[in-house]
């Protein structure tokens, strides 16, 4: 011991130690096999059993699946490629269907010569989405702008858009970006307005209606801001009456004397043409954008001190989750139009939306509760002690956490929200999994295709929700503050 | 810290906190009994005692952390009342410091220190953060603005925490065991920082455990047991002379070692 005085009792360290690399790890791939599959008797055996597992698997479904026709016009003609190819007997998946069928998954029966239009209101989602999600990172925002747009322009040119229309949208589009690029805060405002410009590309008609449901949410913007000053609460109230009288009395002669002046027409669609996955797709959507707001309205409701406020919130929240959502979409379909009076005309899509979006606000209620209840008392005294009022520490301390902590929650009610949006078919719609699937093999030439659609639609799926589930994994990691 | 400890200063025209038979209770359990205490402007008071002898819920009671059930408490001549309009005005006149400093983790060092004047004072971004910066200046770590409070050690957050409360411009700050969860190496640093706080002639109210701190600059130390004040007197006549038996055995263990 030469840098120590370790030989006598009173130890002086005079040199410190530097700090060293760990040993090198023994590694290798035999080492791995031994650790992780072989390192006693109960695990070898687990591990044949799992390989024989396995390979049942592949044996089966792999030659299905590698004798897979892709350019058929019909199941028979399928069937007989499959048998010249593989011999007689040989089972094969008849992929072709979908080429086949593609446009009918993807739009159901909107007409042919309007795709454009649910592909554009699709394009421009994320045009609106990626302020909001990418506020962050300008790369991934620009990588997600520029691939929106292009693949937008090129798959609506492919479907056919009329040249005007492809104009049209050109130029919404780069005039949007350039917005989102050079004014994020103005272009916030764009992704509020999106709504209104997605619901006239899907439905047609007249602009001017969205435009004037559009303005009645406007006046009730402005009457509550005048007003919240000196009227508290009570200028919300009369906000809400604003924007219903608005609507209710001026807008729908509004709307028509300024489609006179200036006819903004779209062909109209039904609700009946929609189906597959446009369908899917509006529903989720619009079911997700809802529900987020409502489900934090809710859960801040259910900790509200007001006991009448507390007591509401708790029987809706338990109400709605006691019911399954079959039920729910039973009631849109057919118990509202007892209740509503007799003529009103409401939308079957917009009835399921609602539906669908209390539904899934009342699962995310609890999940932002969940949240709510992991941030630490502290927080919400710290903000007292600030002079913050209920609202400002909602809002600028207390949301901003426990939304980060539920990110995971959320998503998860998200994505079964997404998936359960295949439930219409049970109220006459056509969503792509069953009535899609449906009406294709009832028709001919698909007579006796099984499997194929479902792991086609069943792949969709996945593909949506896997990427929500990653963008949920990544906005954890940028929200990370801890250790960086 | 041998300082001399300053006069106290008069109890001038309007006393900074008044509070009269303040009680409380937590359900059954009678937490605060009849408390009477009068702070003057720039009074400084250490406020000590065993573990549940009230002293935390005695200055979360000034900001209405907590609420009481009976007696008065006027801060700054606003009486605290369930009227949330006057608690709110309390609450941004009174600095508050908390054993755990509850800084929020979601928003920078800077931000924590210009959130409230923001959006309390409606104070313009870039003054508050003109003052901010000046604060933390004061409590020196300037150069952590743009980090974290997790990426803080505790003794930084905890000035942090007490730049925090200043950027509001508070008359009163109240200190709730603002060393006691931190490391015996960081606990001169935050003292430091309160004791040039002193020097400045802010009111202050602090429970605390460190009675070296109480020597240094307390115009009055107030000794607290099972919900009421016990004994209260100068710093050099409260640890050399205390009067009763209680104060006597409570000295006797936290000085003895």
């Amino acid at each position: 011991m030469s840098d120590t005085h370790s030989e006598t009792v009173a130890y002086v360290r005079e040199t410190m130690l530097p700090p060293e690399p760990p040993p090198l790890a023994e590694s290798g791939a035999i080492k791995w096999l031994r650790e992780n599959l072989f390192s006693g008797p109960l695990n070898i055996a687990l591990t044949f059993v799992g390989l024989g597992i396995v390979w049942l698997v592949v044996s089966t479904v792999g030659p299905w699946l590698s004798h897979s026709v892709w350019n058929a016009g019909s199941m028979a003609e399928c069937r007989q490629v499959i048998a010249e190819t593989w011999g007689q007997g040989a089972t094969g998946a008849c992929f072709a269907l979908i080429k086949h069928r593609w446009n009918q998954f993807m739009f159901g029966f909107y007409p042919q010569a309007l795709y454009w239009r649910p592909v554009l209101a699709f394009g421009l989602l994320f045009l609106a989405l990626a302020p909001v999600l990418f506020s962050e990172s300008a790369r991934a925002r620009r990588i997600v702008l520029g691939l929106s747009m292009a693949l937008t322009f090129v798959i609506a040119m492919v479907l056919g858009a009329p040249m005007a229309a492809l104009m049209g949208m050109a130029v919404l589009m780069l005039a949007w970006a350039a917005l989102i690029e050079t004014r994020p805060q103005w272009s916030l405002l764009a992704s509020l307005v999106y709504p209104f410009i997605a619901v006239w590309l899907l439905w047609g008609g007249s602009l001017w209606s969205e435009a004037m449901v559009l303005a009645g949410f406007g006046l009730g913007f402005v009457v509550w801001r005048l007003l919240a000053a000196r009227f508290g609460l009570l200028a919300f109230a009369l906000a809400v009456v604003a924007a219903v009288a608005w609507w209710l009395l001026l807008a729908g002669p509004l709307a028509s004397m300024l489609a006179g002046v200036l006819p903004l027409r779209l062909r109209p669609v039904s609700s009946d043409q929609f189906g597959g996955f446009v369908l899917s797709i509006t529903i989720g959507v619009a079911g997700i954008a809802l529900s987020l707001p409502l489900g934090v309205i809710l859960a801040l409701a259910r900790r509200s001190d007001l006991p009448v406020i507390k007591l509401l919130a708790v029987m809706f929240i338990e109400f709605i989750r006691g019911v399954p959502l079959i039920t729910l979409l039973f009631v849109a379909s057919l118990l509202l139009n007892y209740f509503l009076p007799p003529g009103t005309n409401f939308d079957i899509i917009l009835r399921v939306i609602i539906m669908v979006t209390l539904f899934a606000a009342a699962y995310m209620a609890e999940v932002i509760r969940g949240g709510l209840a992991a941030l630490p008392k502290g927080q919400y005294e710290a903000a007292d002690a600030l002079g913050l009022d209920y609202w400002k520490a909602q809002r600028l301390i207390v949301l901003p956490q426990a939304l980060k902590i539920s990110i995971p929650g959320i998503v998860s009610t998200f994505i079964g929200m997404f998936k359960d949006t295949t439930l219409v078919v049970f109220v006459g719609l056509f969503d792509p999994l069953k009535a899609m699937a449906d009406t294709i093999r009832a028709s001919f030439e698909w007579k006796g295709a099984y499997w194929e659609p479902y792991i086609f639609v069943g792949a969709i799926f996945f593909i949506l929700c896997f990427g929500m589930s990653r963008y949920s994994m990544y906005l954890e990691r940028r929200l990370k503050r801890d250790h960086r | 810290m041998t300082r001399q400890t300053t006069a106290i200063p008069a109890a001038g025209d309007e006393a900074a906190i008044e509070i009269v038979k303040l009680n409380k209770w937590y359900g059954t359990f009678h937490v605060l009994r009849d408390i009477d205490l009068v702070v003057s402007r720039g009074e400084r008071i250490v406020i000590a005692g065993p573990s549940g002898s009230g002293k935390s819920t005695l200055i979360r009671c000034i900001n209405r952390l907590e609420e009481h059930q009976a007696g008065k408490i006027i801060v700054d001549g606003t009486e605290l009342t369930h009227d949330l309009k006057n608690i709110d005005k309390v609450r941004s006149e009174v600095g508050m410091v908390f054993q755990h400093f509850n800084l929020f983790p979601h928003l920078t060092i800077l931000e924590n220190c210009t959130l409230a004047p923001i959006w309390v004072r409606k104070i313009p971004k870039r003054e508050a953060e003109e003052t901010a910066m000046h604060f933390l200046t004061k409590v020196k770590i300037p150069e952590q603005a743009h980090k974290y409070p997790g990426q803080l050690s505790g003794g930084q957050q905890q000035r942090v925490a007490i730049a925090r409360a200043l950027c509001m411009r508070p008359r009163i700050m109240l200190f709730d065991e603002p060393t006691s969860a931190l490391d015996p190496e960081m606990i001169k640093e935050v003292l430091d920082t309160m004791i040039e706080l002193a020097e400045d002639g802010m009111t202050m109210l602090c429970v605390t455990h460190e009675m070296g701190f109480a020597q240094a600059v307390a115009h009055r130390v107030i000794f607290m047991d099972q919900g009421q004040i016990v004994e209260q007197n100068t710093p050099r006549e409260f640890f050399n002379n205390p009067r009763s038996e209680r104060t006597k055995l409570f000295l006797s263990q936290i000085l003895g070692h």
